[in-house]
């Protein structure tokens, strides 16, 4: 394990923020106000897809660049500083799935992924909280079919998918499926969430899934596993880039803005509360990368240190961003000041893939209490 | 040699050397040797481990040979410190002259005074304390008043020190004396070694809100002290000091590092019992032991993370500040939780069943964690200075 970056993470660092200068805030502001329909710009994700992107956690055997989920984080972290939507993160956990448990029919869908930005989006939750099991979608044997019929919220990139990676619990047990989104028996909506993303509310009614890819059932569980544990090391790594250039922000307005004749930088009050953030972040950081290096690692602490990293993360990104927001004073609360998109992005983060009580509970579960 | 046969070559010295009573946790002050004139082992198997352990140079790993070090490489250091910890060894040798004096001779010490004082710190001769706060100069240290005054080859040293741990049992003192008062007051400051048994050296134990006595006042009444015994220059004690404090502050966290694995959960678990679900029965507790294990590790790995920062060659700065302060800062939280999880026991003060109020005197201690070595305030004003740049 190093929490130094190597020589190749420091190229792929460079090369993100090289590409991500082409999405900055401002572009957030922009698909919002002008009301895209995505949430996200499709030719950012095209020269996402164009550099490789999709592949990056992928073994070089599997055809990727293979720079394992610690890899994907750096991409994460570069995103979360720029805020910029992307079909990213679902692409990054499904390619490992199917890397890990996929048939040759799934591994095809994996093609069209890294080569043509083609999205599978996740599909497990079930209304207003994460729960990782499925609670009322099933599937259900007749006149020789199998049909899937059941309601998925929260669904990131769901509004844009082609695929959806769908658990449904059915007589013998949960059932992991690919389907394809354009089938007849799916109805998509979409949510415009706080962040100025969308998220997909996902139905299927009677959809015959008997032609549709379904992973092993015995490996069900472990991909449930599997996808929360990345969703959230990555969504950490998100976290960490959005508190790092929060605060950053932060920190240069309060050189920058005077009151009562001083820089506002100078008053002990707001200097402790910056520097005690300050150690939060960095502690945040060694957390976040231990939790993507024991994923790559398959260290058995992995799954708990996903949660934890999720945890700290989401905290210290509500810390930083409300820091930000409260710091920055009246203009803060200001929609032309951009720290307020921070702020929003921050929660809806925190809260995809299990919130941090739910990890709380989760971690604790772990340890045996 | 190869590091792998160093590492064998360790692994036998301990398995041979580190007698089995010396691999159990320091639990109190009989568990512990400090060395010094004066000093008594307090059993066999404590002075083989030490004597075996001084021997090699091992109680200072990488002080060099000439000395009476162990002259290890970094990676040798750290391989030895590892097999040590795999085994629970404990340090054959507590010493205020290893972990700070030593650091400052090697640095800022004259030849005359590295040949003359680390053998005795390294073989446990000598017990040294430190002499830096005084009454009116706590986080302030810079305003210190001890007087020293030039008198032909000596200084004639007045004045009282504050927070001088063990003085009542050390031999030796190194202390920031004011030899100028006419400048600035971090220039002229002299960081001076006086022996404790010198006409006019007087001590007195202060008693602490956890009831033990581990600090002292220590009085100066026209003490004579040889003008050899400045280390670095007179009136440039402040660098001297400013270095140590960082030795210190990366110490301290190091000290709470050791301990901070040991989960919580398990004492609750204890007490309060789990549900037929297998969850602590009170949830409010287990959502704080959670949260604090969590932070726990975060700070463990970021322990990690400035060692590999340092090994590239990183300089570590103002970056112990940050490491001092969230590290004492989560051991006095750690001790509120424990305090939780043990309910009345845990509070008791006396009383053989409740091993003489251990817990709830810790918890009283650790109150000092944030006080000690400059206080969390102080830490926080390093890092919003030198690593933020805030102005002043």
């Amino acid at each position: 394990m190093g929490y130094i970056l190597t020589e190749e993470q420091e190229f792929l660092k460079d090369s993100a923020k090289d590409l991500l200068k082409a999405a900055p805030v401002a572009l957030v502001r922009e698909l919002r106000d002008n009301n895209n329909p995505n949430g996200f710009s499709m030719d950012l994700w095209d020269k996402m897809v164009e550099m490789g992107w999709p592949a990056t956690a992928l073994s070089e055997e599997s055809g990727g660049l293979g720079f394992g989920l610690r890899g994907a984080g750096i991409l994460m972290e570069e995103s979360g500083k720029t805020l910029s939507g992307s079909p990213l993160l679902s692409t990054l956990i499904v390619s490992k799935i199917i890397e890990r448990y996929g048939n040759s029919m799934m591994k095809q869908i994996l093609e069209s992924c890294i080569n043509d930005g083609k999205i599978v989006a996740i599909a497990l939750q079930e209304g207003n909280f994460y729960s990782s099991k499925p609670k009322s979608t099933t599937i259900s044997i007749a006149n020789g079919k199998a049909l899937l019929n059941g309601e998925k919220s929260m669904v990131v990139d769901g509004h844009v998918a082609d695929y959806f990676l769908v658990t449904a619990d059915s007589e013998e047990g949960t059932y992991t499926v690919l389907v394809n989104a354009k089938s007849e028996g799916v109805k998509i909506d979409k949510v415009q969430m706080m962040d100025a993303r969308f998220y997909g509310v996902v139905s299927f009614n009677d959809l015959d899934i008997s032609e549709d890819s379904t992973f092993n059932p015995n490996d069900s569980k472990n991909i449930i596993g599997d996808i929360t544990n990345m969703a959230n090391a990555l969504l950490s790594a998100e976290l960490i880039g959005i508190m790092s250039e929060a605060f950053h922000r932060t920190i240069d307005y309060l050189k920058e803005r005077r009151q009562f004749g001083k820089i506002i930088g100078s008053f002990q009050g707001l200097q402790h509360r910056a520097a005690d953030l300050y150690g939060e972040i960095e502690v945040s950081k060694s957390l976040s990368i231990r939790a993507l290096d024991a994923l790559d690692e398959n260290d058995f602490m992995a799954p708990a240190l996903c949660s934890m990293a999720k945890v700290k993360s989401s905290k210290v990104a509500q810390l930083a961003t409300n820091e930000g927001v409260q710091m920055f004073g009246g203009i803060g609360m200001t929609d032309d000041e951009e720290i307020g998109f921070f702020l929003k992005r921050a929660r809806v983060a925190s809260l995809l893939f299990g919130g941090s009580n739910y990890h709380l509970n989760r971690y604790a579960k772990m340890s045996g209490y | 040699m190869s590091l792998e046969v160093f590492r064998k070559e360790v692994q036998e010295f301990l398995k041979l050397n580190c007698p089995d009573s010396m691999r159990k946790p320091i639990m109190e002050e009989n568990d512990t040797y400090w060395g010094g004139r004066n000093a008594k082992f307090k059993n066999a198997d404590q002075e083989k481990w030490f004597h075996a352990m001084a021997e090699k140079g091992w109680t200072t790993p990488k002080w060099p040979k000439k000395y009476g070090g162990g002259g290890l490489s970094n990676d040798e250091a750290r391989i030895l410190k590892k097999e040590m910890e795999k085994l629970g060894c404990r340090p054959p040798l507590l010493s205020f002259g290893i972990w700070m004096l030593g650091p400052a001779l090697l640095k800022f010490g004259t030849e005359e005074q590295r040949e003359q004082y680390l053998p005795d710190i390294i073989k446990g001769k000598v017990r040294w304390c430190q002499g830096y706060s005084e009454p009116g100069a706590g986080s302030d240290l810079a305003g210190l008043q001890t007087s020293a005054i030039a008198d032909g080859d000596h200084y004639i040293v007045n004045g009282q020190k504050v927070w001088t741990s063990y003085a009542d049992a050390a031999d030796m003192i190194f202390a920031l004396t004011r030899t100028d008062n006419s400048s600035k007051k971090q220039i002229g400051i002299t960081f001076l070694l006086i022996d404790m048994l010198s006409e006019g050296v007087s001590t007195r134990p202060i008693k602490l809100i956890s009831g033990k006595s581990p600090f002292c006042e220590t009085f100066f009444d026209n003490v004579k002290v040889p003008k050899a015994n400045v280390v670095g220059d007179e009136n440039a004690g402040w660098t001297v000091a400013k270095y140590l404090l960082t030795h210190e502050r990366a110490s301290i966290s190091g000290a709470v590092d050791a301990d901070m694995m040991t989960p919580l959960s398990h004492y609750a678990k204890k007490s309060i019992g789990l549900d037929e679900q297998g969850t602590l029965n009170d949830k409010v507790l287990r959502g704080d032991i959670a949260e604090w294990e969590i932070d726990g590790a975060a700070f463990k790995f970021t322990l990690d993370r400035i060692n590999q920062e340092m090994k590239a060659g990183q300089a570590i700065g103002a970056k112990s500040s940050f490491m001092k302060y969230y590290g004492s800062e989560l051991n006095k939280k750690k001790y509120e939780l424990r305090l939780q999880c043990e309910g009345l026991k845990a509070h008791a003060w006396s009383g053989e069943e409740y091993n003489e109020g251990k817990i709830a005197r810790q918890f009283c201690r650790t109150k000092g964690n944030s006080i000690e070595g400059g206080t969390s305030e102080i830490q926080l004003n390093i890092v919003a200075k030198h690593i933020l740049g805030l102005p002043s």
